[in-house]
């Protein structure tokens, strides 16, 4: 296993509370909102996508130490590195050496109403019909998979129920790596708490995830 | 990291990689405009207008939108409704997939470690956390936002609110009753 993400949390034994929040305060530091604003403007230039700012987020060694806004800047600059528009010795410094690269598109004050608003959806025309039906059951993947996966550890080998359809959407395990959209049926996939977590569970709980087709197989 | 991060815009700018009235823009947008008032008047909506409330639960997307709310981190809206049977909750387990076009931008305990460890193993601890306890009878169920798809939950409309309109109703909805660790508060609760 070359890959390996630090994000996939669920079921994990994490020290400390849930601390509650007043609403109204999205960030707690001035440089949040430019951690914010940096992430939205540079990601709508197209020049990577959501699920390869994922992948580098995930990726980051020191990820369990840092807060979310600082792994998002670790993430932009680790991106800005490998796509070559900006160099380490340029970020070090906070001033430009080297010539800017073409990028596909800046985005404008003016523009950004129409950005936000029309967001980037993923679902696409269906050419295959959907393999499974709602109220199917299914087993998910067992074992690690070697790159960006929207599996969670805690739902890998556990045999669940469809409970919703929803369409074909572009593949994030593929997308992430720059292999394209390779849209995916997209299923709604219900599980006891007994079978994620053994017989203690309560018996009340259910958890689903969103798990694209290639993640199942039929569960007789 | 200030320092850090003000550098890093210093450059981007410089590349003209960044519009900086854009960056002033998003950050305003997400500071001042999209918020969870806007998810609270979804859910004040479903609870007075039957046929709002069958469109939400049947095509989440397209009504919320026809209140004015959509794009970016809500292309593919879900709601779920809350019944004296069953309590829903959401998380990302794998990051911090949240709603944006009805509930803004995610607080910072819903991005943490603890809550996305626990929310799908032991929720019931984690509403403890919130204040909030249940009956052992009611169904938790914790939808894990693994994929492109966005869940709103709509809370139990309070008791003794029969004569509110939805503006009034609006008020009792907290951003932690969609996401499904509050409930609405109660007429005479403090907000």
């Amino acid at each position: 296993m070359t890959y390996r993400s630090h994000a996939d949390l669920g079921g994990r034994n994490v020290p400390g509370r849930v601390v509650p929040e007043s609403e109204g305060e999205p960030f707690h530091a001035p440089w949040e909102r430019q951690a914010l604003g940096l992430t939205l403007a540079m990601g709508a230039t197209g020049v990577w996508n959501i699920d390869i700012s994922r992948r580098a987020r995930e990726t980051l060694p020191d990820y369990g130490s840092l807060s979310y806004y600082e792994i998002w800047i670790k993430a932009l600059q680790k991106l800005l590195v490998e796509h070559a528009l900006v160099d380490v010795d340029e970020l070090s410094a906070g001033r430009l050496q080297r010539p800017a690269r073409p990028l596909p598109r800046v985005l404008r004050a003016a523009a950004v109403p129409a950005v936000l608003s029309a967001g980037s959806p993923t679902k696409r025309a269906p050419r295959t019909a959907a393999r499974f039906v709602t109220g199917e059951r299914v087993r998910t993947l067992a074992g690690e998979v070697d790159h960006h996966t929207r599996l969670p550890g805690y739902a890998r080998g556990k045999t669940g129920r469809i409970e919703r359809v929803h369409g074909v959407h572009v593949f994030a395990d593929t997308h992430a790596h720059g292999l394209g959209e390779q849209p995916q049926w997209l299923y709604t996939v219900t599980f006891t708490a007994r079978e994620l977590w053994g017989e203690d569970a309560p018996h009340e709980l259910t958890v689903s995830i969103d798990a694209w087709e290639p993640y199942l197989e039929p569960s007789s | 990291m200030d320092l850090r991060v003000r550098s890093l815009q210093a450059l981007l700018t410089e590349k003209g990689y960044i519009d900086p009235a854009a960056l002033d823009l998003l950050i305003e947008t997400y500071e001042t405009r999209i918020g969870p008032r806007n998810g609270a008047r979804v859910v004040a909506r479903a609870w007075t207008d039957p046929v709002f409330r069958k469109w939400l639960l049947e095509d989440a997307t397209a009504a919320i939108a026809s209140l004015g709310y959509s794009g970016r981190q809500g292309e593919n809206m879900i709601a779920v409704e809350n019944t004296e049977a069953r309590h829903n909750m959401v998380v990302c387990t794998l990051c911090s997939c949240y709603p944006w076009p009805v509930l803004g931008l995610p607080p910072t305990w819903y991005k943490s470690a603890p809550y996305r460890a626990r929310a799908v193993r032991d929720p019931r601890g984690v509403l403890a956390e919130f204040g909030v306890t249940l009956p052992q009878s009611t169904e938790i169920r914790v939808w894990d936002s693994t994929a492109e798809v966005r869940y709103l939950v709509i809370p139990r409309r309070p008791a003794g609110t029969e004569n509110w309109n939805e503006e009034q109703l609006a008020s009792l909805v907290t951003r932690d009753s969609m996401i499904g660790t509050g409930l609405a508060r109660i007429p005479g609760e403090p907000a």
